[in-house]
């Protein structure tokens, strides 16, 4: 198994899909770091020679933004809105979402597992 | 969507006309919530309308890009009643 950036191990699958395990990394990111380390993305990653893997983790260091480096980054930009206080900083804090979406329903991949309360009226009663 | 490029940022000219007059940085008063803040502003204190009051906002350099509206909340949400944990308590908008 070839190791990139450290503790990234992408599996035994063809090198432009192994490639995405990288955060940060995606199907059009993947083929296009293929094409510029020249490797062909068809090929296993198992089978790739010390040389193509060196290359390849040359070109992520230089040129792309990933893994911890770019998780800090979002991390930032999210600090920041939250640092002026903007809206959308303050819906970062409440965690709700903060483009424009409802939230008096759905948005539960924000607010997370439903919280019930007791004594609230369901849907069914209000009728 | 994000504004084409082409037309710039929007910038209420007269509130932009304010800024350039006031040197000694006062607190200007203002409803334009809609105006971008560009690197002009930058020091000003402004007095953003709410829909009811008007909320004080010093701006900084990171506020580049963003409107003055953003920094005025419109609404105040002090939590549902009888919440007694008060998880949300976030407190309104600071």
């Amino acid at each position: 198994m070839p190791r990139i950036l450290g503790v990234d191990l992408p599996s035994d699958k063809p090198t432009h899909i192994s490639l995405r395990y990288l955060y940060g990394i995606g199907p059009t990111l993947s083929l296009r770091i293929c094409e510029q380390a020249n490797v062909d993305p068809q090929r296993r990653a198992r089978e790739l020679t010390e040389d193509e893997i060196a290359r390849i983790a040359v070109l992520l260091d230089r040129e792309y933004t990933v893994e911890g480096q770019l998780r800090r980054q979002i991390q930032q930009n999210i600090q920041r809105l939250k640092d002026i206080n903007s809206y959308r900083g303050s819906r970062h804090r409440r965690s709700l979402p903060c483009r424009g979406q409802r939230s008096k329903t759905n948005a539960r991949t924000r607010k997370g597992p439903r919280k019930t309360v007791a004594g609230k009226k369901g849907v069914k009663e209000m009728r | 969507m994000s504004r084409s490029l082409k037309k710039g940022p929007y910038v209420d000219l007269r509130l932009f006309a304010k800024v350039e007059k006031n040197t000694r940085r006062e607190p200007i008063k203002t409803w334009a919530r809609d105006c971008t803040i560009v690197p002009d502003f930058v020091g000003q204190t402004f007095l953003v309308h709410n829909g009811k009051q008007h909320t004080r906002v010093f701006v900084t350099e990171d506020m580049v890009g963003h409107k003055l509206g953003e920094f005025a909340p419109t609404r105040i949400f002090k939590g549902h009643s009888g919440g007694k944990s008060a998880k949300a308590a976030a407190g309104p908008g600071k």
